[in-house]
């Protein structure tokens, strides 16, 4: 007998639980819906959005920080020595620039926007903007230029530090001839490179 | 066979033609014939554009969405546009499938929906042809959508096609049987096979339609109709031969663009089909609900009715999860079937008495 | 090349059609590319037609070298990967690895951080659960509770988006404290959301999908993982507590600040089967995420004013040699690091994370043994794994 009320029961609930069902799916054909047609349409960004990496690169002063805890290295970067001659002026909280940067290129197709190379920066100048739109055709486009430098100023500098390098080199054979002449002091610091 | 020649809308207007007079009337018949199958098939591809872009926006509103928005007002042409990329899509036969079968199968259950048709009465005169066995032609016609499946599912050579033929089969077959139970009890009230006169013996207000006057039999056979006709063409909550989550699409897996949308335009005829007959043996077909209401034509109503179900069918699909194959089966043998008898027995009371 | 005849092979097997009807079992492979395992999983499934006689689990797809990858990046830098581990809980990664990283420096969080870690990661719980109700409706067939899980979970998204700026990796907890503050209004917003949230649970996405009778029919008494079993296998999480097994390590191993909250841990009580069945363990989902609004409104209102991140902690983190496990009560389990330092390295010498969702899956074989096809989506839905946290 149970079991014939078990039966009954069943069909009783599940065409209770039916039409419960049916009851609620029908108030949501009339109620708003939470779409946001995107293109026409855009939810305001937070200003705490991670999207963009933009370096403002008059104020970098290529301390390599960025670089170093980038978990993913897509930050490359290039730096010259400046020459006695150069003036590379302040950064805008007045640290010194000791660096010209022939080369600042994020690669925005490796970047995972997880924003901790912004916080070490010491000047402030890598910031995560709210540009989320900037998909490109080739890939190589996503790697993102910074550098101020015009190609021709590039090579001249890389040519001069090329020179300041080979004049280093130089000086250090002679330190180390001089050093394997004097018996005792062999080598000496070697191997710091350039 | 054919009975009552009058009632074919399309033969009459052949005849008075006088352009076509110097015809033989058997060609007249063959071309009238052939009309009504071209009209239909409109109808039916008509329907499935409509009725996909209803579905889409259906479920989208229930899901707190807006659904297509973009081509046309509020995405009306986005299933046309689609079934455009679906016919210039390039035709993929794989390799190691029965190609003859693959092939066959799409036509074969696109057939068998577009072939019940025939006999729906849409309005007093609206009838390609009133047979005097309608209501069985319907139910021997719409059995062959299940050679169709297997093949589709057999010939693709995957096993996850046939894992959705296997089940497709084994529910069509099953839930014939409630179907074919809760047409009886159709069947009995009128006491014809023939579908104008089922709808005939229904007239004169919405509570002379075999759902309310045979109460609660009536009922319950339409019910029990609805619910079988649901298995019947695989819509949710059992929509198991092609269980997305599952078997990835059952049977239609190896196929893609036009042979695709065949298997779809199939499914959403047969969602018509269904909704045409439930009108027709349950809810009064053509006729009006009041008298009151009569100057409204007849297949304005049969539509109107038709599509409230269609759009049943659509709400259940974005309300329900999906029953597991056993639980399928219980509930045919088990539930349906007894109830199916006891409304017989007790339609056949009603009509001793 | 020989020709070979169909008969051969028959008598080969010992199965001539012949000799009676030839019969064999069917190799399914369910998976990587299927619209239910949930990611990239591989099941080889053997298969008597509809019922399962052996699914073997074939992980690996999603393997990103997780932990060789913490060993050559800094400290801070293996937080970003520990939120692609299980990306749908980025919060409950961030906070394991944060917690044993301090253990093994021996510093301590500041109030405020302390807090606003509690309230992410139980946000995060509740949009993690969110995601393992929707999909779960979506494995059984239901497609609709799936988007509105996610219209709820998006709201949680916005609040982490104003918060922190990302929406799904978050990169929030950082060694010593927490990168943002909290912005104005936060705690309206979410206590707004946390009002609508448990009407919503309430209202619809338990009469439309943890009630109705399909559903019930579908998921009770399939999967039944006994208390032993779920112990015997290292199950920890909702998997367990489904298993009617009374274990949370927010209360019985308490971390962070959670002795400060008063909050229930549910089990699985068998209401609709056996314990332990696929309904238990959904419906432990569902009830903890009302549960994580309790702790979230009750961190909102105790939360002090002051710093967010520890004035010791460096921009170059120098962590003292040692060996440590930390661990937490992510939403999936227990998830834990054990860490090895040298003291002098600027990361981890060597890093082993123990995810929970592999230690689910494992017993997937145990209890899907002898079930039906759909069973096998039902049951892998109900572990609610990611495949990003199995393969690492």
């Amino acid at each position: 007998m149970q079991s014939v009320n078990q039966y009954f029961l069943n069909i009783y609930i599940a065409i209770k639980s039916v039409l419960i069902g049916m009851s609620i799916t029908f108030r949501h054909l009339f109620t708003k819906s939470v779409t946001v047609q995107y293109p026409r349409e855009r939810l305001p960004i937070p200003g705490t959005s991670r999207n963009l990496l933009l370096n403002k690169i008059e104020d970098c002063i290529g301390c390599d920080q960025c670089v170093r805890v980038c978990p993913v290295n897509c930050i490359t970067m290039d730096t010259i020595k400046v020459f006695p001659e150069d003036d590379l002026g302040l950064a805008s909280d007045g640290s010194k620039k000791r660096l010209w940067l022939p080369r600042f290129d994020i690669d925005m197709a490796k970047c995972c926007y997880c924003g901790l190379c912004t916080y070490p920066c010491p000047t402030e100048c890598l910031i995560m903007t709210d540009e989320y739109e900037y998909a490109t055709y080739e890939r190589n486009d996503l790697v993102f230029k910074f550098t101020d430098l015009d190609p021709i100023q590039i090579a001249e500098l890389k040519e001069k530090d090329h020179i300041r390098s080979m004049e280093k080199e130089k000086k250090k054979l002679e330190t180390a001839k001089q050093a394997a002449a004097k018996p005792g002091k062999n080598g000496g610091k070697s191997g710091e490179g350039t | 066979m054919i009975q009552a020649e009058y009632y074919n809308i399309f033969v009459k207007i052949i005849d008075q033609l006088a352009v076509l007079d110097f015809l033989p009337p058997v060609w007249k018949f063959i071309l009238a014939s052939v009309i009504a199958a071209l009209v239909f098939f409109h109808v039916i591809a008509i329907f499935a554009l409509v009725a996909i872009w209803v579905e889409r926006k259906v479920a989208g509103h229930i899901q707190d969405r807006l659904g297509p928005m973009e081509t046309g007002w509020h995405g009306v042409l986005q299933t046309l546009a689609d079934a455009i990329k679906l016919l210039i899509k390039e035709d993929i036969i794989a390799g190691g499938i029965d190609r003859r079968l693959f092939v066959l199968a799409p036509v074969i259950v696109f057939m068998t929906a577009l072939a019940v048709f025939v006999v729906f009465p849409v309005g007093e005169n609206f009838i390609v042809s009133d047979l005097n066995i309608g209501i069985l032609y319907i139910v021997a016609i719409s059995t062959l959508v299940v050679p169709g499946i297997i093949m589709a599912g057999w010939s693709s050579n995957n096993k996850w096609s046939l894992f959705g033929a296997m089940r497709s089969a084994a529910q069509i077959v099953s839930y014939e049987v409630p179907v074919g139970l809760a047409i009886v009890c159709a069947v009995m009230a009128a006491g014809s096979l023939s579908m104008q006169t089922i709808v005939e013996s229904q007239a004169g207000g919405f509570w002379n339609w075999f759902i309310f006057s045979k109460f609660p039999f009536g009922f319950i056979a339409f019910f029990i109709y609805f619910v079988a006709s649901l298995a019947e063409i695989n819509r949710t909550p059992f929509d198991l031969p092609e269980a997305e989550s599952e078997i990835v699409a059952g049977y239609m897996t190896e196929y893609s663009g036009m042979r695709w949308s065949f298997f779809f335009l199939a499914e959403y005829g047969n969602m018509l089909a269904v909704g045409a007959i439930a009108t027709t043996l349950f809810l009064g077909g053509w006729q009006t609900p009041i008298s009151l209401l009569s100057f409204i034509p007849g297949p304005v109503w049969f539509t109107a009715k038709t599509m409230f179900l269609v759009f049943v069918h659509i709400w259940l699909r974005w309300t329900l999860p999906r029953l597991r194959v056993d639980q399928l089966m219980y509930m045919c043998w088990k539930v349906l079937t007894p109830f199916a008898f006891v409304s017989i027995f007790g339609i056949g009371l009603w009509m001793t008495f | 090349m020989p020709e070979i005849k169909t008969d051969d092979v028959y008598i080969e097997l010992g199965k001539h059609p012949k000799a009676g009807f030839a019969t064999d079992d069917m190799i399914l492979q369910m998976g990587p590319q299927h619209p239910s395992t949930h990611g990239v999983l591989r099941i080889e499934c053997v298969t008597d037609g509809e019922i399962i006689k052996k699914a073997t689990c074939h992980i690996g797809y999603l393997h990103r070298c997780f932990e060789k990858h913490a060993e050559n990046v800094m400290w801070q830098g293996v937080i970003p990967f520990t939120d692609r581990m299980d990306y749908l809980a980025s919060m409950g990664q961030n906070f394991s690895y944060v917690i044993t990283v301090e253990k093994l420096m021996g510093i301590e969080v500041p109030e405020r951080a302390e807090y606003m870690r509690v309230i992410t990661a139980e946000l995060q719980r509740i949009a993690s659960h969110l995601m393992a109700y929707g999909t779960y409706g979506m494995d059984i067939g239901a497609f609709t509770p799936f988007l509105w899980a996610f219209r709820e979970r998006e709201y949680v998204l916005d609040l982490f988006e104003k918060l922190c700026g990302a929406r799904l990796l978050y990169n929030y907890m950082w060694i010593g404290g927490v990168s943002h503050d909290v912005y104005d209004g936060f705690a309206e917003e979410c206590m707004s959301f946390l009002d609508t949230f448990e009407r919503v649970v309430f209202e619809e996405f338990n009469p439309i999908l943890t009630y109705n009778k399909i559903f019930i029919e579908r998921t009770a008494n399939v999967g039944i993982l006994s208390p032993e079993l779920a112990i015997d296998y290292g199950i920890t999480g909702p998997c367990l507590r489904g298993s009617g097994v009374d274990w949370d390590l927010r209360r019985d191993d308490p971390y962070s600040i959670y002795d400060r909250f008063d909050f229930e841990v549910i089990t699985g009580k068998g209401e609709m089967g056996t314990v332990g069945d696929c309904w238990d363990r959904f419906m432990v989902r569902v009830l903890e995420m009302i549960e994580s609004v309790k702790i979230i409104r009750q961190a909102l209102q105790q939360m002090p004013e002051g710093p967010i991140m520890n004035e010791k902690i460096k921009k170059v983190i120098r962590v003292p040699a040692g060996r440590v496990y930390g661990r937490t009560e992510a939403p999936r389990g227990e998830l834990g690091y054990y860490l090895i330092s040298d003291g002098k390295g600027r990361g981890p010498n060597r890093l082993k994370a123990r995810s929970p969702c592999f230690s689910n899956l494992s017993v997937l074989e145990e209890i899907s043994r002898g079930c039906m096809l759909a069973d096998l989506i039902a049951i892998i839905g109900s572990l609610d794994i990611v495949l990003g946290c199995v393969d690492r």
